[in-house]
C-alpha cells in the first residue's frame, strides 16, 4: 500500500513538473545542456582532443557572455563528454546516462562509427536530435528513416564519388583498377567510386582487388592490378598498406594515375615510409585547412583558430588536424543555436538542416556548409591536392558531389 | 572435502534480504538506473560460468567474450530472422554456447594451464573478425551488426527495461540454485576433484575428458545466457561490441567477487559496470570545481587503471575476492565471540 502511495505521488510529481514547463528537456532562457561521448581511454583515445577542444571553446563562449539566439535569449552552453572507450555497448550505456539521467536537449558530435551505429536507433526512438557525428560513414544520411540523426564531414563515398569525377574528366580511354579494404569503410569509398563512374562503370574497371587488414602485405595484388594495364589506380588502403602500394608500384615501374584516399594522406604515415620520390605525383582530397600548411598561417580562419587554441588550449600540439577538425564542429554547433529561434527538440532539428553556405575557419577556403530538410550531409565538397616530393599542393576547383 | 558454498541459516537470511533488495531497486530507481542493473545481472552470469570453469574445475579461460557473443548473437538472430520471442531465444542461445563451448572443450583437454589460456585468448580475439565474415554477413548483419528490440514488458505497469531486469534477476537467481545443485552433486565433486589433483581423479574412476568438456559446455551456456540478456538491454549487437575488453571485465569481475564462489558474482558484475561510472563521474566533478581542486581532475585514473590496480591488489591481499573475504570475515568474528 505505501509503496503505491510512493508510486502515485511520483507519478503526480512527475505530471506537474511536465505541465509546469512546456520547455524542451535541457533548454532553459539561459542555458543549453548538450553532450557527447568521446574515446578518452582505449584504442582511439587521440580522437578525445576533438571532444576537449569542443569543451575548451564553450568555456571561452559562456566565459564572454554565451551565445544570443534567434529568439533574443542568450543563453551558456553546458556540454558533457563521457568516455565510451570506443565501445559500442559503452555507448549506449553513456548516451542512456545523457539522455535520461543528465537530460541533455541534444546530443553533439559523438565519434565512431561502431559507436554511433549503436544509439542510432535509441536516438531516433527517443526522439532526441543526434547532430553532427564525426565519422565518415555513408548511413548517418537518411532523414527519411532517421530523421534525428545528421552527419558532418565529408562520408568516403563522396570522396569516391569526387575522384571518379576527376579521373574520367583527366584521363583518356580509362582503364581503372580498385584496391580497398574488405570493411564497411573500404566498401564505402568502392561503391561512391563506381557511382561516380556511372554506366560505364563496369567497361572502365579492369581490376578489383580487396585485402584483409590482418593481410602482411598488398605487393600480390599490386603486381595482378600492374598486369592487367590499368592506367588509373584507386588506392583505399590505410597508411600501412598504402604506403606498401605505393612503394611497390614505384618499385617495378607501373605509373597510373595514383588516386590515394584521404584516410592515408598524411605525409609521415604514409607517404615518407613508401618514399617522398615514389610519392610524386599521388592525388587526394582535402576539406580541411591543414594546420601544418604553411599556406594557411595568413588566413583569417587559421589566425583565429590558433589565437583560440593559444587561449584555451596553450599545451596542445598545434599539428594535430584533429583540434581544426573539433574546432570546425563546434563552429557549425555554435552557428546552429545562434540562428535558431525554437527550441524544441523539432525546431533544433530543423535548425541543425537549415545551414546555408556556411564558411567554417578551419575548413578549406569555399568549401561551404550547406543542409536542408532533405539534406543531411554537410560538408560535400573538397578540393582535388597533388604531391610535389615535398608537400600536397591543391588544385583545380572545389568539387562538389552534391551537385 | 568441505562442501562448496554451504547454506546456514544465516546465508539464507542474507539471500532472502538481497532478493527484497533486488526487487525493490526498480521501483525505487529510474529506468537508466534498473538498466545498468541489469548489465550488472548479465556480466554477473557470465562470471558465474567462469567461476564454475576456472574456481571449481581448475580449467582456465581468457575467452568468455567469445562464448558471451555466441550468446548474443544467437538471440539477435532469432530474433531477426526467425521471428522467434525472445524468452525461447534465450534457450536457444544457451543451447548454442554449450554446443560450441562442449566442441571447444575437446581439443582443450590436451591442453592443459597456460596453453588453454592462450587458446581461449585466441578464439576471444578471433570472434570479432569471424563476426565480420563476408560469407556470415547475411546472418551476422556484417560490421553494422543487428538491432535488437527489447522485449516488451511481461506486465502491465512494468516498463520494458523493469521487465527486462526482473526477468534477468530470475534467471540469475535460477542459474545460482543451478550452480549450487551441480557443484554439491557428485558431479561437482568430480570436478573440483579434477581440479585438485588430475590423477587422483582419473584413478577413482572419474571420466577426465566427459566431466572437463561438459564443464567447459556448461561455463559456456551460462556466458552465453549472460550474453543474450546483455543484448536485450542494450538494443544492439555489432561486432566491435565482443572485443577482447569483453574477456577481460568478465575475469577481473570473477576474481573481484571471488573465483571460487557463487555469490561473488554480484559483486564482480557491480563493480564492472557502476566503478567506471563513478570514476568518470569523480573525475568531471573535480573538472567543475574552481582552483586548487581542478588539479585532482587530472589525478583520477581512467577506468582501465583502476581495473588493472583493482586486480593486482585483491589478487595480492585477498586472493578469494569480495566474497570470500566476507566469509572470512564472518569466520574471524565468530571465533572472536566464541572464544
Amino acid at each position: 500500500m505505501k509503496l503505491r502511495t510512493l508510486l502515485a505521488s511520483a507519478a503526480a510529481a512527475v505530471l506537474m513538473t511536465g505541465a509546469a514547463s512546456a520547455q524542451t528537456v535541457g533548454v532553459t532562457d539561459t542555458s543549453i545542456k548538450i553532450g557527447n561521448t568521446s574515446p578518452y581511454s582505449g584504442p582511439a583515445s587521440s580522437y578525445s582532443v576533438i571532444a576537449k577542444t569542443q569543451i575548451a571553446y564553450w568555456k571561452a563562449v559562456n566565459a564572454a557572455g554565451g551565445i544570443k539566439s534567434a529568439d533574443g535569449k542568450t543563453r551558456k552552453i553546458e556540454m558533457i563528454s563521457l568516455d565510451d572507450g570506443y565501445s559500442p555497448p559503452r555507448t549506449v550505456e553513456q548516451i542512456r546516462k545523457l539522455v535520461e539521467q543528465e537530460e541533455v536537449a541534444f546530443t553533439f558530435n559523438t565519434l565512431g562509427t561502431p559507436t554511433n551505429s549503436a544509439i542510432h536507433r535509441y536516438m531516433n526512438a527517443k526522439k532526441v536530435p543526434h547532430l553532427f557525428l564525426a565519422t565518415g560513414a555513408s548511413k548517418w544520411g537518411h532523414p527519411e528513416k532517421y530523421p534525428w540523426t545528421i552527419g558532418f564531414q565529408p562520408t568516403y563515398d563522396v570522396e569516391g564519388e569526387i575522384y571518379a569525377k576527376f579521373a574520367l574528366e583527366n584521363v583518356e580511354n580509362p582503364k581503372i583498377a580498385i584496391l580497398f579494404q574488405n570493411d564497411d569503410y573500404g566498401k564505402d569509398y568502392r561503391d561512391g567510386f563506381l557511382r561516380g563512374l556511372g554506366d560505364k562503370a563496369k567497361d572502365m574497371v579492369v581490376k578489383m582487388l580487396p585485402y584483409e587488414v590482418t593481410d602482411p602485405t598488398v605487393d600480390a595484388q599490386v603486381l595482378e592490378m600492374a598486369a592487367s594495364g590499368a592506367n588509373i589506380f584507386f588506392n583505399v588502403t590505410i597508411p600501412k598498406f598504402a604506403a606498401q602500394a605505393i612503394k611497390k608500384s614505384c618499385e617495378i615501374g607501373w605509373k597510373p594515375l595514383h588516386l590515394l584516399n584521404n584516410v592515408s594522406s598524411s605525409v609521415g604515415a604514409t607517404l615518407r615510409p613508401a618514399g617522398l620520390e615514389c610519392s610524386k605525383g599521388l592525388v587526394t582530397t582535402q576539406w580541411q585547412r591543414d594546420p601544418t600548411d604553411p599556406q594557411w598561417a595568413a588566413t583569417d580562419g587559421f589566425k583565429e583558430w590558433a589565437a583560440f587554441m593559444d587561449a584555451s588550449l596553450p599545451d596542445a600540439d598545434k599539428g594535430d588536424i584533429n583540434y581544426a577538425f573539433g574546432y570546425n564542429a563546434v563552429k557549425l554547433m555554435h552557428h546552429v543555436i545562434a540562428n535558431c529561434a525554437d527550441f524544441s527538440r523539432p525546431g533544433i532539428m530543423a535548425c541543425a538542416a537549415n545551414v546555408k553556405d556556411l564558411q567554417l575557419p578551419m575548413v578549406l577556403p569555399g568549401v561551404l556548409i550547406n543542409t536542408s530538410p532533405t539534406d543531411f550531409y554537410p560538408v560535400q565538397a573538397a578540393q582535388l591536392s597533388r604531391f610535389d616530393g615535398t608537400g600536397w599542393a591543391l588544385f583545380g576547383d572545389i568539387i562538389d558531389a552534391s551537385e | 572435502m568441505d562442501r562448496p558454498n554451504p547454506i546456514t541459516k544465516k546465508l539464507l537470511i542474507g539471500f532472502l534480504i538481497a532478493l527484497g533488495v533486488g526487487i525493490l531497486i526498480p521501483q525505487i530507481t529510474t529506468d537508466f538506473t534498473t538498466y545498468q542493473f541489469t548489465l550488472a545481472i548479465s556480466y554477473g552470469i557470465a562470471m558465474l560460468g567462469l567461476n564454475i570453469l576456472t574456481g571449481y574445475n581448475g580449467q582456465f579461460s581468457v575467452g568468455h567474450s567469445a562464448f558471451f557473443a555466441i550468446g548474443a548473437y544467437t538471440a539477435a538472430i532469432m530474433i531477426e530472422h526467425f521471428a522467434i520471442d525472445p524468452y525461447t531465444s534465450i534457450v536457444i542461445a544457451a543451447f548454442a554456447a554449450f554446443v560450441v563451448g562442449f566442441l571447444f572443450g575437446l581439443p582443450a583437454l590436451r591442453l592443459e594451464g597456460l596453453y588453454l589460456a592462450l587458446a581461449t585468448f585466441g578464439f576471444a580475439v578471433a570472434t570479432p573478425q569471424l563476426l565480420k565474415f563476408d560469407a556470415f554477413e547475411h546472418w551476422t548483419g556484417g560490421v553494422q551488426g543487428i538491432f535488437v528490440p527489447k522485449p516488451e514488458p511481461l506486465m502491465e505497469g512494468l516498463s520494458a527495461d523493469q521487465s527486462l531486469y526482473y526477468v534477468a534477476m530470475g534467471i540469475m537467481v535460477f542459474l545460482m540454485v543451478v550452480a549450487w545443485s551441480i557443484l554439491n552433486s557428485r558431479s561437482g565433486r568430480a570436478m573440483m576433484a579434477i581440479r585438485d589433483n588430475p590423477v587422483a581423479a582419473a584413478t577413482m574412476g572419474i571420466n577426465l575428458p566427459m566431466v572437463k568438456t561438459t564443464t567447459f559446455g556448461l561455463s559456456a551456456m551460462y556466458a552465453g545466457i549472460g550474453g543474450a540478456l546483455f543484448t536485450y538491454s542494450s538494443e544492439f549487437v555489432s561486432p566491435d561490441t565482443f572485443n577482447f575488453f569483453i574477456a577481460v571485465y568478465i575475469l577481473v569481475g570473477s576474481v573481484i567477487g571471488g573465483i571460487a564462489t557463487i555469490p561473488g558474482v554480484i559483486f564482480g558484475g557491480l563493480f564492472i559496470v557502476f566503478m567506471p561510472n563513478y570514476a568518470q563521474d569523480l573525475k568531471l566533478f573535480f573538472e567543475g570545481t574552481e582552483g586548487p581542486w581542478a588539479a585532482v581532475a587530472g589525478v583520477v585514473p581512467p577506468p582501465w587503471a583502476i581495473f588493472g590496480v583493482m586486480l593486482i591488489l585483491v589478487i595480492y591481499f585477498v586472493p578469494f575476492g569480495v566474497w570470500g573475504g566476507i566469509e572470512r570475515l564472518w569466520a574471524w568474528t565468530k571465533r572472536r565471540s566464541a572464544g
